[in-house]
């Protein structure tokens, strides 16, 4: 029996795993030789992490004045009154020592010539939402840089790695009060198997459930909110499902990703006709509408950085250049860059406690953005997330530990085993009439439009039928690919599983939340109503 | 345009159709499977030449799917020297294992000033997302299994170069067997990087620090300075 399990081998997997690790060598709280396992559906560095451009915040106040206290007003504001203020304190004030962790690891940071040492050389760029130059970067690849420099470590602190593993279930036991955490099943997406793995503590960190705007999000197609919905069956609370940030800026035709930063560092929005119609630094929320807006008077936007020239670009933003030229035939010195807002970031997930404990499930943690630790409330701002899966990553993996240290090492039955492997041999000789992947471009396409950037009640009861229909055409959705093995026909059924199962929590939230606050923004409630709605909307599954 | 890709049950190359517009490989890999055969197996993550899964090898050369425009004509194949798990999907632990014996990580962290000159000294070293798309263009491989191979050879220079690494010579003693010395400098590795990353450089600087450590090319020894024939022989003539 695994002392910690971890599930997702992005940024928070890999800080957990090393800081659980640490943890167990601490004199007084450790019992040494830990046992520690990450498990992941793909290899470590092909998580979401990578795709994390702009910076990570924290209050250095290495190129102007800057403190917590900033950090976390900024914060608290851009949430909207939704958010922990206790948690975001505990977020913000980590900043600095995790930011001084990362350099002793030698996570490369973009430099300034000050003449200093340590994370005083580090630079710092603007980012929206932000009253001070606060976002440490590594070019526009900071989360590129920060995941292999942890996955390195992680090599280096003879982390175990189990790949190419999908989660399917929460192993848990019942007592009279408690649910507690007993291990997880996986299929072995190589062989087909599907095994139990026991473990003391489980820590989740398996990403945000952005996938689900599925050709509308900047997400990567893991983004299957897999943990989310594992933790909902296995009946644990998730919370402030329907908070769904929109980037301003993806490519219009890609929706890939271009980096706040290019605002941070200058770059204007304007329409069809020249116009700039808003302060591009503004919170993402705020920008995104205002974009609709203009899509709505059937203007075009565009991302003009022309005026910051090539050398610039090319030592500020050399992906971004590259992106463009690639995806959209444009040379952002020269020309404007088509955008549009898409479904970028999970500010709802797993509903955690102060200890990162799910509430609902006795040893399980989640950390990172399949977690909702409430420091990013209505509206996150560029640069927390890095930050939550740095700061918080080791929080959850100290913690997971600790729990370890005290918890029960009676192994489980294999219940939950049986039932996961019935399950998976059944859906090979299920019916399999109606094309499982046309219902994601559907089920895509309806939530951008119906549960997107400005919401009404009609259409958002309407998206709940059309998802109730697709859960009922469901039952003749199933597997075209009979192989047993390697079957990533088989493991996009089970996301897009995942998919339905977490679609109508968000679509519920959204209808049951009659005002706007954040990313959430209704028509006919366009106040925030903090007598009535500054709370969270938790769900769970009552037996 | 008709393009055929290698299917690893058959082990023969299965031609698709599809429309005539611009497309990325990716895009057409995931249209295939969603409307045409959901058997064909390939990996896939952001869509931005950024996590690293999707390397395949187009023509004979080293691609990532997502940033490549589709031909008419284009055949596709697994990168080669990993084992094959399925069509396009292959298996990447081994590979990674050079990462592991090539010990490229921070080793003693020492504070050290850092400027914008020692940032772009390994910026682009540290672009690098493990798509293993000079892994396979390797020819090394091809004779010696246990290379360590470019990426992780310019993973072990960019930390032996940081200003922060206290201890640069384990580095260097860790990268001398199946190490810098068995590149050829041949350059394909640098030829078909996405990121535009150049192991060639990167092996050819760590050979000059291995030197400075009193490391020697052990090909050039064998070569040029073989056993000597002359010399004290304690057999001879007694």
């Amino acid at each position: 029996m695994l002392d910690v399990l971890i599930i997702g081998s992005g940024g928070a997997g890999l800080t957990a795993a090393l800081a659980a690790k640490e943890m167990s060598t601490v004199e007084g709280v450790g019992l040494g030789n830990a046992s520690i396992l990450v498990v992941g559906k793909a290899y470590p560095t092909n998580s979401q992490t990578s795709m994390a451009q702009g910076g990570i915040n924290a209050a250095l106040g290495n190129v102007e004045e800057d403190h917590i206290s900033s950090h976390i007003a900024d914060t608290i504001k851009s949430a909207r009154g939704l958010c922990d203020e206790d948690m975001v304190r505990q977020m913000c004030a980590d900043a600095p020592k995790t930011i001084q962790w990362l350099e002793s690891i030698g996570v490369p940071f973009s430099r300034l010539d000050n003449g200093k040492a340590g994370v005083e050389t580090i630079a710092q760029r603007q980012m929206g939402g932000a009253s001070a130059k606060r976002a440490c970067y590594a070019q526009d690849y900071t989360g590129l840089k920060i995941l292999h420099t942890l996955y390195d470590t992680c090599l280096k602190e003879d982390i175990d790695f189990l790949d190419e593993h999908y989660l399917l279930n929460l192993i848990t036991e019942k007592t009279s009060t408690d649910t507690i955490i007993k291990g997880a099943t996986f299929l072995d997406i190589r062989t087909g198997e599907v095994k139990q793995i026991n473990a003391k503590s489980v820590i989740l960190a398996t990403g945000g459930y952005g996938s689900l705007y599925h050709g509308y999000t900047t997400n990567a197609y893991g983004s299957t909110g897999d943990g989310v919905a594992a933790v909902l069956r296995a009946g644990g609370a998730v919370s402030d499902m329907e908070f769904i940030q929109f980037h301003p800026t993806a490519l219009k035709h890609s929706s890939i990703l271009i980096s706040e930063s290019a605002r941070g560092e200058g770059g204007y929005l304007v329409n069809s006709e020249g116009e700039r119609f808003v302060d591009e630094l503004k919170p993402r929320d705020e920008v995104a509408r205002a974009i609709f807006e203009q899509f709505q008077t059937d203007k075009e936007v565009f991302l003009d950085v022309r005026h910051l020239g090539e050398e610039k670009l090319m030592e500020l933003l050399p992906q971004e250049v590259a992106l463009c030229k690639l995806h959209e035939h444009v040379d952002p010195a020269i020309e404007l860059i088509p955008i549009k807002p898409v479904a970028h970031y999970s500010m709802g997930g797993i509903d955690v406690d102060y200890a990162l404990e799910v509430n609902g499930i006795k040893g399980c943690f989640a950390v990172g953005e399949c977690s909702n630790a409430k420091v990013h409330g209505a509206n996150r701002l560029g640069g927390n997330s890095l930050l939550e899966i740095t700061a918080f990553g080791k929080f959850a993996g100290e913690n997971a530990y600790k729990h370890a240290v005290y918890a029960s090492n009676k192994e489980p039955d294999d219940t939950q085993l049986l039932h996961d492997k019935k399950e998976i041999e059944t859906l090979y000789t299920k019916e399999n009439s109606i094309n499982f992947y046309e219902q994601r471009e559907a089920l895509g396409k309806l939530f951008y439009e119906k549960v997107g950037i400005v919401r009404d009640n009609k259409n958002l009861t309407k998206a709940m039928e059309e998802v109730i229909v697709m859960q009922v055409m469901a039952k003749k959705m199933g597997l075209s690919d009979k192989s047993p093995t390697n079957n990533t026909n088989l493991i996009e059924y089970l996301e897009f599983q995942n998919a339905l199962l977490l679609a109508p929590t968000i679509i519920s939230s959204a209808i049951a939340r009659d005002e706007s606050r954040g990313a959430h923004y209704k028509v006919g409630f366009e106040i925030q109503n903090d007598e009535k709605f500054k709370q969270h909307i938790v769900l769970q599954w009552k037996d | 345009m008709k393009i055929t890709i290698l299917r690893s049950e058959t082990n023969t190359h299965q031609t698709y159709s599809l429309k005539n517009k611009e497309t990325t490989l990716l895009n057409a890999l995931t249209h295939i499977k969603a409307t045409q055969d959901a058997t064909l197996t390939f990996s896939a993550g952001c869509r931005a030449s950024v996590c690293g899964t999707c390397a395949v090898r187009v023509n004979g050369k080293e691609q990532l799917s997502c940033a490549y425009k589709l031909k008419d004509g284009d055949v596709i194949e697994p990168l080669q020297y990993h084992p094959i798990l399925r069509d396009l999907k292959v298996d990447k632990n081994k590979a990674k294992e050079t990462l592991l014996k090539s010990t490229a990580w921070l080793q003693d962290f020492r504070e050290a000033s850092l400027t914008h000159k020692d940032e772009k000294l390994t910026e682009t070293q540290t672009d690098c997302i493990l798509c293993d798309s000079c892994y396979s263009a390797c020819p090394v491989y091809a004779v010696n299994p246990d290379f360590l191979g470019p990426f992780a050879l310019t993973r072990a220079y960019r930390y032996s170069t940081d200003k922060r690494e206290g201890n640069t010579k384990a580095i260097i003693d860790n990268i001398q067997t199946n190490g810098v010395w068995d590149c050829t400098l041949c350059g394909e590795c640098t030829a078909v990087c996405p990121k535009g990353i150049d192991p060639k450089m990167d092996i050819t600087m760590l050979r000059g620090d291995s030197v400075t450590h009193g490391y020697s090319d052990p090909n050039f020894a064998t070569q040029n300075f073989g056993t000597p024939d002359f010399g004290f022989d304690p057999n001879a003539g007694f």
